[in-house]
């Protein structure tokens, strides 16, 4: 207000317009909600700051001073430490790409068939099953992936890899032939995949029942059958929905430790034969493995790995965003 | 290509419940029909009854005939799906799809019809489908872009663009000018009048001027009380049932006594 003669703030009525007592617990809430979200950060800086830390010896070690007090690190076999974190890079890559490639398709037809096609009661209760399945402990899908399912898989593996052994993943070892035991890449792939699958059920359940009527509802009223409908109006208003759970369930195979390290005959190289044994390792289940009897020395290598996987994790992160950012334009959230 | 479409004793269930109660009427072709009425009388749920997209509600059904030129739209063997291609609808809110470009919107409903199409071919049913819509001069620059980064009426156009598109033979307008203002009524109501050159055109409106400016039959639905099935009070000529309507409750309706 410019005027002058600045008149009192106060309506006809005679309450004033200036005085909030409302405006204390804006405040509040203000402050609440800023302080957890400084606090993402600062655990976020915290983190990276403890990893670059700790892992400093280990990644400044050109003399080798370091690697000479670790039993695990052996430069004259082919292991020296950059040597072992790209060998468990490519395993923890690899595994997850398995673990990924069977759980998205999976789940997002799961998802659908909650959202779209299953009568509302038997919906309810699938859906709830398959929540159940993410509170089981990653130790116990371990035990059932060691004891149960390797067994089964198993001949399975022998099966495809004689039918489809002409495809580098299901090719046999150098030696002809393919693990006996089963406990193969292919194995952990497959049980990560059922740990994914309700993490990216649940998410893109939620954003599939999101999809506007209107939407859905225009292109059946264009004669879509209910599977066009599905790919006019719903992936398409999905998209960033299922690239976030894609990533969200990426980040729990990444990072997974427990079922890996109880399911995998470990090894070091870089084999695409998923049926081989003791041929991958991932950096989380070998950080659990050594990290027990580890000297100094051996845990800020240890931390090294950490290090890789947390930039890892990064990427795709930021990956993930780039696509979901390509076509923000299109996103119909303008 | 337009057709008349009879509906007789039509009875409309969600579940157990009558919605609509035994409605017969005819819908002559190249002329528009209005169906008036207050709310939660059934006439939108009627006239989702005639191309089937009511069967998108669970436990909808319908018993009665809805004939289409002599065919009956719920005879055994008639395919859903293939009956809305034949019957385009236009929504009370605009609905463009927010993913595609206004050209990919306008052929969103060809290229579910046959899936190939040639590019020359696609731009020349991208104008043709924009101009019979009244919205090529004002989009014709910015094709790519999407179709939810025009305004409300211009959307509202652009999905009459994609119903014509597939070249339906009836036209259902369900309140397409509700979420409109008076301009963007304006120019809906101007191209009815042009569509009803080339299409059968049935639309609801909750407005009573647009409906004695619009069309050439009005029919009137009322329903009794809450829990009520909706039911088809009279139709005739336009002009005729805002002049001399023949039953007392239109004539309330009409005169704004009670809706």
């Amino acid at each position: 207000m410019t005027t002058t003669d600045k008149p009192t703030a106060v309506t006809a009525a005679g309450t004033p317009l200036t005085a909030h007592t409302e405006r204390a617990a804006n405040k509040v809430f203000f402050g609440l909600s800023a302080t957890a979200a400084t606090l993402i950060l600062v655990t976020l800086a915290a983190v990276a700051t403890f990893l670059l830390v700790e892992a400093w010896p280990a990644l400044t070690d050109t003399s080798g001073e370091v690697a000479a007090k670790i039993s695990w690190v052996r430069p004259d076999e082919g292991q020296s430490l950059i040597e072992l974190a790209g060998f468990l890079v490519f395993g923890t890559v690899l595994i997850s790409a398995v673990a990924l490639l069977i759980a998205t398709p999976l789940s997002i037809g799961i998802a659908l068939f909650i959202s779209h096609f299953a009568p509302r009661k038997l919906a309810q209760g699938l859906g709830y099953m398959i929540d159940l399945l993410a509170a089981i402990p990653s130790v116990v899908y371990g035990l059932w992936g060691a004891i149960v399912v390797i067994p089964v898989l198993q001949p399975a593996y022998e099966w495809i890899s004689t039918y489809f052994g002409w495809i580098p993943l299901f090719a046999p070892a150098a030696d002809g032939t393919i693990s006996s035991t089963g406990r193969v890449a292919m194995s952990a792939g497959i049980v990560l995949a059922i740990m994914v699958v309700p993490i990216i059920t649940a998410v893109t359940r939620e954003v599939f029942l999101q999809t506007p009527k209107l939407h859905e509802e225009a292109a059946l009223a264009m004669g879509a059958t209910r599977w066009e409908m599905i790919r006019m109006a719903v992936f398409p208003f999905a998209r960033s929905g299922m690239i976030g759970a894609t990533m969200l369930g990426l980040g729990r195979a990444l990072g997974e430790t427990m079922a890996v390290y109880m399911i995998l005959s470990v090894g070091l190289s870089y084999s695409f034969g998923l049926f081989n044994a003791a041929s991958h390792n991932t950096i989380a289940s070998f950080i659990a493995g050594q990290f027990p009897e580890a000297n100094t020395q051996g845990v800020s290598a240890l931390i090294a790995l950490g290090l890789a996987l947390f930039i890892i994790t990064l990427l795709v992160n930021m990956l993930a965003r780039w696509i979901v950012a390509r076509r923000a334009e299109f996103s119909g959230a303008n | 290509m337009t057709k008349r479409i009879d509906v007789n004793n039509l009875n409309v269930f969600y579940g157990n419940f009558l919605a609509v109660e035994d409605v017969s009427l005819a819908i002559e072709p190249k002329a528009v029909t209005a169906f008036i009425g207050p709310s939660g009388c059934g006439k939108s749920t009627f006239l989702r009854t005639l191309n089937r997209m009511h069967e998108v509600i669970p436990g909808a059904r319908v018993e009665g005939e809805v004939l289409m030129d002599g065919v009956d739209l719920y005879g055994s063997g008639v395919d859903p799906v293939a009956v809305r291609r034949h019957i385009g609808m236009v929504f009370q809110r605009p609905n463009p799809f927010p993913t595609m470009s206004i050209a990919e919107n306008v052929l969103a409903g060809v290229k579910l019809n046959n899936k190939r199409i040639s590019k020359s071919d696609a731009e020349d049913l991208v104008e043709g489908s924009l101009r019979g819509a009244n919205l090529w001069e004002e989009v014709k620059d910015r094709l790519d872009k999407p179709g939810s980064s025009l305004s409300g009426g211009q959307q509202q156009r652009l999905c009459i663009a994609r119903a014509i598109a597939i070249k339906p033979d009836v036209l259902l307008m369900d309140e397409p000018c509700s979420a409109l203002d008076p301009i963007s009524t304006l120019a809906i109501e101007d191209l009815i009048q042009e569509l009803k050159n080339d299409y059968t055109i049935v639309i609801v409106t909750h407005n009573m001027q647009q409906a004695a400016r619009v069309s050439d039959k009005t029919a009137f639905f009322n329903i009794a009380g809450t829990g009520k099935p909706g039911k088809l009070i009279e139709m005739n000529d336009t002009p005729t049932m805002f002049s001399t309507p023949s039953e007392k409750a239109t004539e309330d309706y009409i005169s704004g006594r009670f809706g």
